[in-house]
C-alpha cells in the first residue's frame, strides 16, 4: 500500500498546475475545494443506501465547522490553510495501550471502507455521503479498553492562531462529543479520513473526524487529536452550550423536536421539498437495540 | 446634496435601487449560484433585507433631522413599503418553499416556535400600515388617526430583531447588529419625546 505521506496532495499539484498555466487558472479556479487525494484500496462496504449521492462540491461546500466560522461556506475557504500533516492522535485512558498515532500509522489502523450513509442534521437538511473510513470498533479494539471503560470521549483540534474564527462561534473550544462505548462498538460508528474516493477536504474534518449516520450531524466531530476512554459521561460540546436543546444522544428522530423547530422533515440538499425524516436516520434496524427501555424523549 | 434629492429621478433612483437585492437574488438563481441550499439562501437573504429596510425606514426621521436634509421624508413611505414588499417574499418562501403550505404544519409551527411568532407579529403589524400608506388613507384617517396607527412600525423591527436571534444557534453576531441598530434608532425617538434632544 501507497504511503500516505507520499502521495502528493490534490492542493499541491493543482498549485504547479496554477503556477505553470500563470494567474489564469488561478482567476479559473476561485476557492477550489482542497483536500482530496486519492485514496487507494478502498473497498465497496455493504453499508450504502440507495439513493442518490449528493454531489461533492455541496458536500465540500455547505459546513458546519464553527472553528472555521459559522457561515456555511465559511470553512471551505478559510480551512485552506489549515495543516493537518503532521497530525497526532492520542488515544488514552482507561486502556490496556494507550498510544499516540501519526498519520500514517491512523490509516493503517483497519483497511479503508466506502460506506455511502445518509447524513442528517441537527438543522433539518441532509445529504447522502460517500465516506472512506474504517469502523471505530477497530480504535476501541486496538486500544484494549479496561472495564472501567463505559464511554468514549473525542476532542477536535483547537488552535485559536489558526482558526480565528472560532471565536465568534459563540460555542467552547475545542469542540469535544461522546459516546457510550456500546454505541462506539455499533458497527454503523465510522472513522473517517475520506470522502469520494479521496483524503478528506479540511472542512469536512480532515484529517480523521467521526461520522454516526444514526445521529444528528455534530455527533460526528471533525479533526480528531484524542480519544480518551472514560468511566462517567463525557461532556460534549453542543450539550454545554445549550442543555435544553442539544442531548448527549443527540439520535435522529422525527417525533422529537427540537424546542424551536420540528425535526419531522428534512430537506434533502439539491431538492426543493422536504421529505420525511426517518427515525434514527434509518438505521433503526443496526441500532434501535442500543436504545431499548430508553425514553428517547428524555435521552434526547 | 439638496438638489439631487429634489430631483425627480430621485425617487425612481431610489426605487431602482431597493429593488437591486431582489434582482440580484434573482440573477443567482438564474446563474444557479444560490449555494447548496437555495432555499435557504433565498430564506435568508429576504429575510435580512426586510430587516435592512426596516431600519433604513427607521433611519429616515433621525437622518432628516439630524443632516438637516428634510426631503429624506420623500422617501420613507417607498422604503417602509419596500420592508414591506420583502417580508412578503420572505413569507412566502417559507409558507411555500419551506412548508408547501401543509396548514397542519403551519399553525403548529406559529403555535409552537417562538420564533415564528415574532416573525409573523412584526409582518402583521406590517399589513394595516402598507393598506394605509396612501395619499388616500391620510386624508380618510385623518393626519392624528394615521399618525398614531403608524406607531405600529416600531413593532416590527423589535420582533423582526427577536425573531433573528431566537432563530439562531450560537453565533448572535449579525441579530446582536440589528439590535443594536433599531435600539439606537428607538432610543433617538424616546430621547426626543422626553425632551432630552431638542431639534
Amino acid at each position: 500500500m501507497i504511503r500516505y505521506s507520499q502521495v502528493t496532495p490534490k492542493h499541491v499539484y493543482l498549485n504547479r498546475r496554477q503556477i505553470l498555466a500563470g494567474g489564469l487558472a488561478a482567476l479559473t479556479l476561485p476557492g477550489i475545494a482542497q483536500g482530496g487525494t486519492k485514496l487507494q484500496g478502498v473497498t465497496k462496504s455493504k453499508y450504502t443506501v440507495d439513493e442518490k449521492m449528493t454531489p461533492y462540491d455541496a458536500i465540500t461546500k455547505y459546513n458546519n465547522f464553527y472553528e472555521f466560522g459559522t457561515a456555511k461556506e465559511q470553512p471551505a475557504e478559510l480551512a485552506k490553510d489549515f495543516r493537518t500533516n503532521p497530525w497526532s492522535l492520542s488515544i488514552e485512558g482507561a486502556v490496556a495501550k494507550p498510544q499516540v498515532l501519526d498519520l500514517d500509522a491512523i490509516m493503517k489502523i483497519a483497511p479503508l471502507e466506502e460506506r455511502i450513509y445518509r447524513h442528517r442534521c441537527v438543522e433539518a437538511w441532509s445529504m447522502v455521503v460517500p465516506w472512506i473510513g474504517f469502523p471505530l470498533a477497530a480504535v476501541v479494539k486496538l486500544a484494549e479498553p479496561s472495564s472501567k471503560a463505559k464511554y468514549v470521549a473525542f476532542q477536535s483540534y483547537y488552535n485559536s492562531k489558526q482558526m480565528p474564527q472560532g471565536k465568534y462561534g459563540g460555542i467552547p473550544f475545542p469542540y469535544v462529543e461522546g459516546l457510550r462505548l456500546d454505541e462506539a462498538m455499533n458497527p454503523l460508528a465510522l472513522m473517517v479520513v475520506g470522502l469520494y474516493g479521496e483524503t478528506l477536504p479540511n472542512q469536512n474534518g480532515a484529517p480523521l473526524r467521526l461520522i454516526t449516520p444514526w445521529k444528528y450531524g455534530f455527533k460526528g466531530i471533525k479533526s480528531i487529536v484524542k480519544i480518551r476512554f472514560v468511566e462517567k459521561q463525557p461532556p460534549t460540546t453542543w450539550n454545554l452550550s445549550n442543555p435544553s436543546e442539544y442531548g448527549f444522544y443527540s439520535n435522529v428522530n422525527p417525533e422529537v423536536d427540537h424546542p424551536r423547530w420540528s425535526q419531522a422533515k428534512e430537506r434533502r440538499i439539491g431538492e426543493i421539498f422536504k421529505r420525511d425524516t426517518l427515525k434514527f436516520n434509518g438505521y433503526g434496524n443496526e441500532v434501535a437495540a442500543l436504545y431499548s427501555g430508553m425514553d428517547l424523549r428524555k435521552n434526547y | 446634496m439638496r438638489p439631487l434629492l429634489s430631483s425627480k429621478w430621485a425617487k425612481v433612483f431610489v426605487f431602482a435601487l431597493c429593488l437591486m437585492p431582489l434582482l440580484l437574488l434573482g440573477w443567482r438563481g438564474y446563474r444557479q449560484d444560490l449555494g447548496a441550499n437555495p432555499i435557504e439562501f433565498i430564506t435568508h437573504a429576504t429575510g435580512t433585507w426586510t430587516l435592512r429596510f426596516l431600519v433604513f425606514t427607521l433611519a429616515v426621521t433621525p437622518f432628516r433631522k439630524l443632516l438637516k436634509l428634510p426631503e429624506l421624508i420623500k422617501f420613507r413611505r417607498m422604503l417602509g413599503l419596500f420592508a414591506f414588499f420583502y417580508g412578503c417574499l420572505h413569507l412566502t418562501t417559507y409558507l411555500w418553499l419551506d412548508k408547501f403550505f401543509d396548514w397542519r404544519e403551519i399553525l403548529k409551527d406559529v403555535e409552537k416556535r417562538r420564533f415564528i411568532i415574532a416573525g409573523f407579529t412584526g409582518y402583521v403589524a406590517m399589513v394595516p400600515l402598507a393598506i394605509t400608506s396612501t395619499t388616500g388613507w391620510i386624508r380618510r384617517l385623518g393626519g392624528k388617526r394615521w399618525q398614531r396607527l403608524h406607531r405600529l412600525v416600531y413593532l416590527s423591527p423589535i420582533a423582526g430583531v427577536v425573531h433573528y436571534y431566537w432563530l439562531v444557534k450560537s453565533d448572535i453576531r449579525q441579530p446582536a447588529l440589528y439590535g443594536f441598530l433599531v435600539g439606537i434608532l428607538l432610543l433617538y425617538r424616546v430621547a426626543v419625546w422626553k425632551r432630552l434632544i431638542i431639534i
